[in-house]
């Protein structure tokens, strides 16, 4: 159903780029995040961390540390509530190891004290007896038999007998007879690809505050994407009713899917409700690294076959992804997003997951599809290398468009893929020559995006100007983007309206702040609750008038009358409505909740141009031009902040980022020295072109954009790096020692 | 009736089919349906699943209607970042 009712040419506010509402407060130091909130009494938290990549946990004697002066509560797992749903017993778990640790860092008991020196003291007199266990981190190892095990009993219905334990799922997608296609290429390339596992890298260390009464009732203070998932984890966990548990997001410093779950917060109610004092918990990096989720880390093959004038004939790929110590669907996203660019007669898409003893992974934009749509455009690449034929023009020939039938599964409806690799094709960056020892590279990139549950409050205030009250925390720039969608359905100025992120005591549930739904959602909820205060509104003046209702329309800020035969009446301000509303009939308000549907996908675009140092290995990104469909860009400098945002991760990826495990299991890296993430000094200008194919499942057109744009650059990296080095890897991280290797093997 | 497309893996949970009819009006008619005809398929129904109905994807969404003409492609949960 298309649900446009505002285009092109009709936008006032939406499209313009005004000041972002956040900015002083975050440039002055005046924004609240996790670890700023101080209260009277506080107590500090520290967390006791496995120092094994597996082990049982065969007893925790806690009595010489609750003994340390100081010292005013220690807790382990057997403080959380009894569960019975494995997921939940899963977030449990990663918060506090059970019977056994499952990676190095996992937490294993909280300690709560008067200051940060007492608590570090009193860990380390919590005596823990483990028996070490033989550990894995590697997928391949992990799924095969004979594998250590990591846990037993977790494996879903459909998954092949001749794997591991450790394999807990399996998936397959597609369509066509494969093996017809594949006889119908001229050429057929396969190649077996690995990807690390790379952190959301995010810059504010995971910290909360919380504090619970004799009486039960609970405050909760966090840096989290999703203070309602907060509320709900927490107090299943803790077993407390949800409505005793305020929960309060923080300011947040990047979560990027990493702030989408609990680690220490579930900790930290649990130490205050056993001292009977507030208690603040903040990580360090290393705990940070150690503890929370990375992505996850994959070893994939791909199987293309092309015909000599670059047509795709058939597709088959291999996703075995690892997310930690803990099954997750991450795999199955990739499978899905794999070959969601190509409109293809024959595919076939299978994924795995398997256990490592490795953290829990956590979502990181667009979760599993980096990985995969990487392995497929690098083989995609390959082909049109082996025929000699342009990537664009190939990726055209063959690209999704209105009406494929989408590898996944559905039939695309109005998508904007051709669109970005015709404005790629069109940029004079797609034909700037290229000097020695540098290439270019392309690729794709897709995210499905999504909406869900949503609630949204608009009141109107005596003077005529607007609150907003939602419930996502602002990672992206929401508060700015729907302010602008109120203004502009009201017909307010921009100015005219402050949006806040309410607790969760204070407005209905909202969905975590992820599958760059919130724009997209939020807004819809928002433009729905200016139009219920907009009947309100035109309701008041109707009787203020004496006529009908329905004979009141909404202007440019003001109710007027619907025509000549309504009656002549001069037309009312929103302001002249909100200083009369007491003697009209009380506060006026809009609301709006909502399940929402019709989030448009997602394609994206990137050309890459590196110079490869044929003596060292180093790559260096000389210049990089990002190609996405917003539908309608509602502020454009968050979405090119977006693009931006996600080209860079993606960089980091692809060129430096990895954890690294030693023998003995334990992470090697964990900090940003040795987890080298991308500064502005390594980047060149990072350009974008926003194309706008409005999304008719939106009032104004709007898409999710904040996922899409870390797709594509792992493979537009690598596709780059082959064609400036003249060899082609098939592993990411390409750091210097990798390429320098390859080089020298070609000799 | 409706004709629903499952993702391959689902094939054995529903006798060897991956499109399969049943009598539905909307989503939680689709899946109480689904789940009583092939019990195979209630573990991964039960662990979430996600709609795609004429292309958009709907999460939980019970009360979707679901028209007879309607292209109707069952997912896993889907999740972001």
């Amino acid at each position: 159903m298309n649900k446009i009712t505002r285009e092109k040419g009709q936008f006032k506010v939406v499209g313009t780029r005004v000041k972002r509402p956040d900015g002083i407060d975050k440039v002055t130091g005046r924004a609240q995040y996790g670890a700023d909130l101080v209260v009277p009494g506080m107590l500090t938290g520290a967390i006791l961390r496995s120092p094994h990549a597996h082990a049982t946990i065969n007893s925790i004697d806690t009595s010489e540390a609750l003994a340390l002066p100081g010292v005013k509560a220690v807790v382990t797992r057997a403080d959380f509530a009894a569960l019975d749903d494995d997921e939940m017993i899963d977030i449990a778990d990663n918060c506090l190891a059970r019977d056994k640790v499952l990676y190095h860092g996992h937490a294993v008991a909280g300690v709560a004290a008067k200051d940060a020196q007492t608590a570090r003291k009193a860990l380390k007199l919590i005596k823990v007896d483990y028996t070490p266990l033989p550990h894995v981190t590697d997928v391949d190892a992990a799924m095969k038999p004979g594998a250590p095990v990591v846990q037993s009993g977790r494996q879903e219905e459909n998954v092949q007998p001749e794997h591991s334990e450790n394999v807990t799922g399996y998936c397959e997608f597609g369509h066509g007879d494969v093996e017809a296609g594949f006889a119908k290429a001229d050429h057929i390339i396969e190649r077996d690809f690995k990807t690390a596992a790379a952190h959301q890298g995010y810059i504010e260390p995971h910290a909360c505050l919380a504090s619970m009464t004799n009486d039960g009732k609970a405050d909760l203070w966090c840096c989290t994407q999703g203070q309602f998932n907060v509320r709900s984890l927490c107090s299943a966990i803790l077993d407390m009713e949800a409505s005793q548990l305020r929960v309060t997001a923080s300011e947040i410093g990047g979560g990027f899917g990493g702030k989408t779950t609990v680690f220490i917060e579930p900790v930290a109610l649990a130490l205050s409700r056993k001292s009977g004092r507030p208690v603040k918990i903040v990580m360090t990096r290393d705990e940070v690294f150690r503890a929370t989720g990375p992505t996850v880390s994959s070893s994939s093959t791909v199987k293309i076959g092309m015909t000599k004038d670059g047509r795709i004939t058939a597709a088959h790929a291999k996703f075995r992804y690892q997310g930690g110590a803990f099954p997750c669907a991450t795999y199955s996203f990739g499978a899905q997003a794999a070959f969601a660019a190509y409109d293809l007669e024959a595919v076939k898409s299978e994924g795995w997951n398997a256990l490592t003893n490795r953290p829990k992974e956590a979502a990181y934009r667009a979760p599993g599809a980096p990985m995969a749509i990487y392995a497929v455009e690098s083989v995609v690449d390959e082909l049109t290398q082996h025929f000699g034929l342009d990537p664009l023009e190939v990726r055209l020939k063959n690209a999704a468009r209105e009406n494929t039938k989408a590898a996944y599964g559905p039939t695309f409806d109005q998508i904007g893929l051709v669109a970005t690799l015709e404005a790629a094709q069109k940029h004079p960056h797609y034909s700037a020559p290229l000097g020695e020892n540098q290439g270019r590279g392309v690729s794709c990139g897709f995210w499905f995006n999504f909406g869900g549950n949503t609630c949204v409050t608009m009141n109107l205030n005596d003077d005529g100007t607007v609150g907003i009250t939602e419930g996502n925390p602002d990672i992206g720039g929401s508060r700015a983007s729907i302010s602008m969608m109120a203004a502009e359905e009201l017909g307010i100025p921009y100015s005219d309206v402050r949006t806040i992120i309410a607790d969760t005591s204070s407005l209905g549930h909202n969905d975590v702040t992820d599958g760059s739904r919130v724009t997209f959602a939020v807004g819809l909820a928002t433009i729905e609750a200016a139009r219920d205060a907009i009947r309100k509104m035109c309701g008041r003046v109707a009787k203020i008038w004496g006529i009908d209702e329905d004979a009141v329309i909404w202007e440019d800020g003001y109710a007027k009358p619907s025509g000549p035969n309504a009656g002549d009446f001069e037309p009312m301000s929103i302001k002249e409505i909100a200083a009369i509303s007491s003697n009209t009939g009380g506060p006026i308000a809009g609301h709006y909740e909502v399940n929402a549907d019709g989030a448009g996908v997602s394609f994206g675009v990137h050309l890459a141009d590196v110079e490869v140092d044929p003596e060292t290995g180093y790559t260096q990104v000389i210049r990089y031009t990002v190609f996405q469909d917003a539908g309608k860009a509602v502020h454009p400098d968050y979405v090119e902040g977006q693009m931006q945002g996600g080209a860079v991760q993606g960089i980091g990826w692809a060129l430096n980022e990895e954890y690294i495990y030693g023998e003995d299991g334990v992470l090697q890296n964990a900090g940003f020295l040795d987890y080298r993430v991308p500064v502005a000094s390594d980047l060149p200008e990072i350009d974008t072109v926003i194309l706008e194919i409005p999304n008719p499942g939106h009032p104004y057109g709007v898409r999710g954009v904040g996922e899409t744009s870390i797709v594509p650059p792992l493979a537009a990296l690598s596709n780059a790096v082959s064609r400036a080095a003249g060899v082609r890897l098939h592993e990411l991280p390409m750091s210097p020692p990798k390429i320098l290797k390859a080089i020298t093997d070609r000799g | 009736m409706v004709t629903v497309t499952l993702w391959g893996s689902l094939r054995d949970a529903a006798e060897g089919e991956t499109e399969v009819t049943v009598e539905a009006r909307n989503f939680k008619e689709l899946l109480d349906a689904l789940s009583a005809r092939y019990p195979g398929l209630t573990p991964q129904i039960e662990r979430g699943v996600s709609l795609a109905l004429d292309g958009r994807i709907y999460r939980e969404a019970w009360f979707t209607e679901i028209g007879p003409e309607s292209e109707v492609v069952l997912m896993p949960y889907m999740k972001g970042g």
